[in-house]
């Protein structure tokens, strides 16, 4: 699998999907913290790809997206924005009522960071 | 006080939002990390994941080039 598919298996197959530098417990930029305190504070359940590791990550994920920056938030598979957008949004109080008719108001809150990585052919 | 590259960005939003209320901030004082405010009539209908897609079009060029390091946005459809 290529690693855009990798990339588009995460957007796709999560219910919110953060793609940030650092991580959850880590995170390495201001804008990404930001992002997740919103998305922390609407309550959402939080898959986080870290994308540091590999600059491609951010290449490929912003080609797909034609979004230049990071963070970026989905939920489920749709873009909702930036660390800009998910705090506006959060603040008008959107974002928890997007979150609750995307995974119902009684979702659970995991928090996880999965790996994306070209896998060989 | 105003930079070089909030100079630019702020010509480059009023060329590609004609008509536009423009505010550029200098959020650190250090000429690389902006706060854009843009209203315009031209975001009316667009989502704001549309909306800022445009703002960051428009500054596509020091972005590319690292002149802003950090941008935030707010957009705004005109009152």
């Amino acid at each position: 699998m290529t690693l855009r598919d990798e990339i588009q298996q995460v957007i796709d197959g999560e219910p919110v999907a953060i793609f940030m530098k650092g991580t959850p417990e880590r995170p390495a930029c201001g804008n990404s913290m930001r992002a997740l305190q919103a998305l922390h504070g609407a309550g959402a359940p939080i898959t986080a790809v870290d994308v540091l590791p590999d600059p491609r990550i951010r290449q490929e994920l912003s080609a797909l997206t034609d979004w230049p920056t990071i963070p970026q938030v989905f939920v489920k598979g749709e873009l909702i924005g930036g660390a800009d957008i998910t705090e506006e949004l959060f603040a008008s109080g959107e974002l928890g009522r997007k979150l609750d008719e995307a995974l119902g108001a009684d979702r659970e809150q995991v928090v996880k960071t999965v790996m994306v990585a070209a896998t060989p052919a | 006080m105003t930079t070089m590259v909030g100079e630019t960005i702020r010509t480059l939003l009023e060329e590609s939002f004609p008509g536009a209320s423009v505010d550029v901030v200098d959020r650190t004082g250090g000429g690389d990390h902006f706060h854009v405010t843009v209203g315009s009539a031209s975001f009316e209908g667009l989502s704001l994941v549309e909306q800022h897609r445009l703002v960051n079009r428009a500054l596509a060029a020091p972005l590319a080039d690292g002149s802003i390091h950090e941008l935030r946005i707010t957009t705004k459809g005109h009152e």
